[in-house]
């Protein structure tokens, strides 16, 4: 089988023809070993953000954003063993976590943690500080945002949060300037 | 709305398409557009870069736009480019300078501060591109040393964005060229971070250490309780940051403390990831810095223990490699081995203990080689214990097999042989075959002792091994099969076809499964012949035949021809199949397994037998790790270097030993998943024949340098073509006339003389690349049929003599050069002109690309000069005529799989098609094959033999071009170039 290096962004992942190759052989072991090698040629560094997570103390998750191809059911895994890491850890140990081969950066707003991994080419405070700048753009639009006004109106949070980042990459954290777009649709909207 | 779509969700096939839309969009007057459609070219730039390359300017163009947004997000961009290329944008230095100094002077607008910080993001973005920018650069870490010192200063204010800025400040103080005032204010910046309250300034303070200590390891003594402090921090992860960086400043004085700290962590931390890490750091540091014998083997005794299976191959195999080859004085040696070998009788003692397997096979090889040692430890005895952990069911086979090895090793020295006659009796009944086979080995050597004594020699795994892959001792067998009418060996290559037409012919349509598998291990089986026969140089049975003709020792002498000839007799026929039966008789059993089952239920029996043989293979690889003959010897330093010295050799001899194993299997093979292992022997053997120099066989070496005749050939037909033109060129002129005179005078005469050639290469005008007082340095292509020449002239103005000059151009990216005449020059005279030459090749299709390079001199009184110059080089220069008939078209026109398709406009459409004929003919050196009505066909190849075929029909104004080539860039940029062409005529 051709393995082609993943181009980022591309909806082919590794984890796919991992899938094809196991079936293929019928051996896990080689399948882990296959995984292995492709780990140590996949071009490294391409992406900055790897997710984007709200989850509630609960667990349960509000709002998810990949910027990388990841199956479903491995999404909820990793977003159950995200929440279960940020919970265990106290306030006054750090907000970056290392988890697997990236960092884990979060942050707490009452009961709703916002969770972002990143690769560890990313500078950690300047990710903690734009989640708190994505969540004072929430603030704004939303006049004191809530827990339920994201459950509510996620299509708006999610557009919010395409202005913000694309990619992998912050591209706006001028405040002004992400609202307008969405503020165009609630006028177009109610004429 | 669109335009951020496009930039989220978009398939690489497409982007032709819109492309032009998305480039309008940058003229629009709304920023918000602007800076979307910026955000969409960046996603191609991310998919696809060479189909946006083109618009290189345009991003030059966003760069300068009126609005903060539209330069931010091309930003972006440049990050990207910049990573992949820093040279390409150096140029651009001062506009980031420039940039980063209005937004921390707070030149932007209000709404841009968050928390009072202007534009916090952007200005991290632009530290990382000056970063990247000033790396090893003087010259332009100069241009940026004031706005950084600027944003050291401006980023005071205590708020935790500012700190982000300050850390990204500091990396790139540290990492551009050094200046001493800047590194003393950025280390002041760190002692912020790191005595600061605050847990999550700690983390970044630590990990800002990390980098800068790389460069100034005094930097970690000034902060050192806090080093400390930290690394009994209750936080795991501020630990782990701490690790990391004693990790980097780890010297042989401190080793045994900080891998003391390391296994600690160790001990608590359950992660995978991290424990394959660290576990990989500790023992890159144990084998660099160790201080003894003893602490040596207890660490990577934790090592192996701890990190379980999990833990990298590389790090077993360098330790058996480590403990085989020794250091420089025998005795430590012995006495290291030794120590290993009682520290494993003792863990081995120690009951109802899981070890890893990994740490097993360590185990059993050590005690294997070196239990020899012991005085008062019988062989037996640990005979006995292997026996126990044989049939411990926990074992893999794959362990079992480094086991049985061993245990295969002692019985040569044992008295008794009671535990040896159990174990072959359990075994030769065992339903693995695998450890079958052994058994069945086992006991054929132990009828014969003297012939078990010469092969299983004591503490000899360090000797040279020849081994014959050609196969010679097969010959005589292979010929009598012949003589018998057997059918020949059929390489891989010939058997697949005929497979192939096959199944055309009939179309087995129930069989399709059974087909498919066979086909599947018809691919995977030669792998396994060559495997065999490579080893079977080991193999013990072999050593039967031709005791004379081989020299042998060492382990893993157990699988090999025996295990595999059936299947190449499978090959071979069933003629031989059926003589082979009284031959074989050892593994009858086998071969019986193999010839009944074949018929009935092949892909069952060739599925198990596969994963066998990647068992086997793969213990096989492990065992050639260590039994590989590199003279590390201790100085483990080396062993970095080493892999760098290898890494050339590792991959020739990938391609050489796909080539030299019987077909190409083995790169099929090697695509796959253990590539692993494959990539590890090889590396081993490419180190091997780097030092050593013995040849691992002809064959190897052969096809190793028939990768590179090609290349090689065309450089000498290249030079033999133009014998003349050389000796020309190679003229040396003098000029009596001042000295700026001189220079263009003896380019003229230069130049004139060449034209006098009768050489019908087209070429450049001369075209000056760099000059100063003393030296000018001139260049000129010439198109030759088979590369492109570079030639440059370097002309001496000044009225002295210069010495040791030396014209080199740096090998890039995309291009292979080779130096056609001597690039270096003991002396030359006052006011002469001198040439070099150099042939290029391009290696990876791109529309353009920079060849740099510089010029060495020394004037009189020894004062070294050096000029830098950079040429530019275009596809052109690597596109030549195709001359081929219309039939020949057509057949490479179907066999090409990458076609791109286009259609220009053009304005008068009777004269259109021979005018663009002519056009792309005279321009793009394409050969006209035919014209057939309105439809033209053209042939190019690009150097050294990428054919590129375009079709071209002309309807009403609009030209349809479609290309096909086999290499997947290079009709896109040809379309590129031909478009320029037409819409420029």
């Amino acid at each position: 089988m051709e393995v082609k290096l993943c181009v980022p962004g591309h909806i082919y992942s590794v984890t796919e023809d991992l899938d094809s190759c196991d079936k293929l052989r019928g051996s896990t072991t080689l399948a882990i070993n296959f995984y292995l090698y492709l780990e140590r040629y996949r071009p490294k560094g391409k992406k900055m953000i790897k997710f984007f997570l709200m989850v509630n103390k609960q667990g349960q998750t509000r709002l998810s954003k990949y910027y990388e191809h990841m199956e479903m059911n491995k999404r909820t895994l990793l977003e159950t063993e995200v929440i279960k890491s940020c919970l265990s850890r106290s306030s006054e140990q750090c907000s970056f976590i290392e988890y697997k081969d990236f960092k884990l950066i979060y942050r707490q707003y009452a009961a709703l943690f916002i969770v972002v991994g990143v690769n560890d080419t990313e500078n950690e405070m300047a990710i903690y500080e734009f989640i708190h700048n994505f969540v004072e753009v929430l603030d704004e639009y939303f006049s004191r945002v809530s827990e339920l006004d994201i459950m509510f109106n996620l299509d708006k949070v999610h557009i919010i949060l395409d202005e913000m980042v694309l990619n992998g990459c912050i591209v706006e954290t001028n405040r002004a300037r992400i609202l307008a777009p969405l503020l165009i649709f609630d006028k177009m909207s109610e004429s | 709305m669109a335009l951020t779509i496009v930039s989220q969700i978009f398939p690489r096939e497409m982007i032709p398409a819109v492309l032009p839309l998305i480039e309008d969009k940058l003229q629009h007057s709304k920023e918000i557009i602007r800076r979307k459609a910026v955000l969409a070219l960046y996603k191609f730039h991310l998919i696809a870069p060479n189909q946006v390359q083109h618009i290189h300017i345009k991003f030059r163009k966003a760069l300068c736009d009126r609005d903060v947004g539209v330069m931010a997000a091309s930003l972006h961009i440049y990050l990207r480019m910049i990573k992949e290329n820093s040279s390409g944008y150096k140029d651009l230095t001062g506009s980031f300078v420039a940039i980063l100094k209005q937004v921390v002077g707070g030149k932007l607008p209000i709404d841009f501060n968050y928390h009072s910080v202007p534009a916090p993001w952007l200005q991290i973005q632009l530290l990382r591109i000056l970063r990247l920018l000033g790396k090893d650069d003087q010259r332009t870490s100069e241009l940026m040393y004031d706005v950084l010192d600027e944003s050291l200063r401006r980023a005071e204010l205590n708020h935790n964005v500012t700190y982000a800025i300050l850390f990204e400040c500091v990396h790139t103080v540290y990492s551009i060229y050094p200046k001493l005032e800047l590194l003393e204010k950025a280390a002041k910046c760190i002692g912020k971070f790191v005595l600061s309250p605050k847990i999550n300034l700690k983390y970044l303070g630590l990990k800002a250490l990390t980098y800068v200590i790389q460069q100034d390891p005094s930097l970690a003594l000034q902060h050192q309780m806090t080093i400390i402090e930290c690394l009994d921090h209750p936080d795991p992860i501020v630990k782990r940051e701490t690790l990391e960086l004693l990790y980097r400043i780890t010297n042989a004085q401190n080793i045994t403390v900080i891998v003391h700290k390391m296994l600690e962590y160790l001990h608590q931390s359950k992660e995978e990831y991290i424990i394959i890490n660290l576990v990989g750091k500790i023992a890159e540091l144990a084998e660099k810095y160790a201080p003894d014998n003893a602490w040596f083997i207890q660490t990577m005794n934790a090592v192996f223990s701890v990190g379980g299976d999990v833990i990298h191959p590389d790090i077993p195999n360098n330790f058996l490699r480590l403990l085989a080859e020794g250091f420089d004085d025998e005795i430590e040696d012995q006495q290291l081995r030794l120590y290993a070998v009682q520290s494993y009788l003792t863990l081995l003692d120690v009951e109802n203990v899981f070890y890893p397997q990994k740490f097993i096979q360590v185990m059993s090889w050590v005690l294997g080689e070196y239990s020899c040692l012991l005085d008062k430890e019988m062989p037996e005895e640990v005979i006995t214990k292997l026996y126990k952990l044989l049939m411990n069911n926990s074992i893999s086979s794959e362990t079992k097999a480094w086991l049985i090895s061993a245990v295969t090793k002692l019985i040569p020295q044992a008295h008794s042989s009671n535990m040896v006659e159990k174990l072959i009796q359990e075994f030769t009944v065992s339903l693995d075959t695998c450890m079958r086979q052994h058994a069945f080995e086992l006991k054929h050597l132990q009828e014969n002792m003297e012939l078990m004594k010469s092969l299983l020699p004591v503490d000899k795994s360090c000797e040279d091994m020849v081994i014959d892959s050609s196969l010679s001792f097969l010959d005589g067998f292979v010929a009598e099969g012949l003589s018998q009418g057997a059918a020949p060996y059929k390489p891989h290559h010939q058997r697949q076809e005929e497979k192939f037409s096959q199944d055309k012919v009939l179309n087995f349509e129930p069989y399709g499964l059974s087909f498919s598998s066979s086909g599947f291990t018809g691919r995977q089986s030669p792998a396994g012949i060559s495997l065999g026969s490579d080893i079977s140089g080991n193999s013990a049975e072999t050593g039967l035949k031709e005791t004379n003709s081989l020299k042998l020792e060492g382990i893993k002498k157990l699988w090999g021809k025996e295990g595999y000839l059936p299947k190449k007799e499978n090959k071979l026929g069933d003629e031989i199949e059926a003589q082979a039966i009284p031959q074989e008789n050892v593994i009858m059993e086998n071969v019986d397994q193999t010839i009944t089952k074949k018929d009935k239920s092949q892909s069952l029996t060739q599925s198990k037998e596969e994963k066998e043989k990647q068992l086997l293979a793969s213990s096989l690889f492990v065992g050639l790790g260590s039994e590989s003959t590199i003279s590390l010897l201790g100085k483990a330093d080396n062993i970095s270097q080493f892999r760098k010295k290898s890494k050339v050799k590792e991959i020739k001899s990938g391609e050489a030993s796909a080539h030299s194993m019987t077909g190409s299997s083995f790169s099929s093979l090697s695509n796959e998943s253990y590539e692993d292992y494959y990539l590890d022997t090889l590396q081993d053997r490419g180190d091997k024949e780097l030092i050593k120099k013995i040849s691992f066989n002809s064959e190897l070496l052969d096809s190793q340098s028939l990768t590179e005749l090609p290349v090689v050939e065309k450089l000498s037909s290249c030079s033999l073509s133009a014998p003349s033109l050389f000796a020309d060129s190679n003229m040396e002129i003098f000029q009596p006339s001042q000295s700026t005179a001189a220079s263009v005078a003896s380019e003229i005469s230069l130049v004139s003389s060449l034209s006098e050639d009768p050489t019908e290469h087209l070429r450049s005008d001369l075209k000056e690349v760099c000059n100063n007082e003393t030296i000018s340095v001139s260049f000129y292509k010439i198109w030759k049929d088979d590369c492109l020449l570079m030639v440059s002239s370097v002309c001496n103005k000044s009225s002295s003599e210069l010495k040791s000059i030396n014209l080199e151009i740096v090998s890039a990216e995309n291009f292979k050069i080779t130096e056609q005449l001597g690039s270096c020059l003991p002396v030359m005279e006052a006011e002469s002109t001198k040439s070099f030459q150099h042939s290029v090749q391009m290696e990876k299709p791109c529309t353009e690309g920079i060849l740099s390079g510089f010029v060495k001199y020394q004037i009189v009184d020894n004062h070294s000069f050096q000029l830098e110059f950079s040429v530019t080089l275009s596809l052109l220069d690597f596109i030549r005529p195709l001359k081929i008939s219309t039939e020949d078209f057509g057949k490479l026109w179907l066999s090409f799989a990458n076609d791109v398709k286009q259609n220009i406009k053009v304005s008068d459409s009777r004269a259109a098609l021979p005018s663009a004929l002519k056009t792309l003919q005279q321009n793009l050196r394409l050969h006209v094959v035919d014209i057939i009505g309105n439809e033209g066909l053209l042939a190019c190849q690009l150097l050294p033999s990428i054919p590129c075929l375009l079709h071209f029909r002309v309807h009403a104004d609009v030209l349809a071009l479609w290309f096909r080539s086999s290499c997947s860039a290079l009709p896109d940029y040809l379309l590129y170039q031909c478009q320029k062409v037409i819409e420029g005529s």
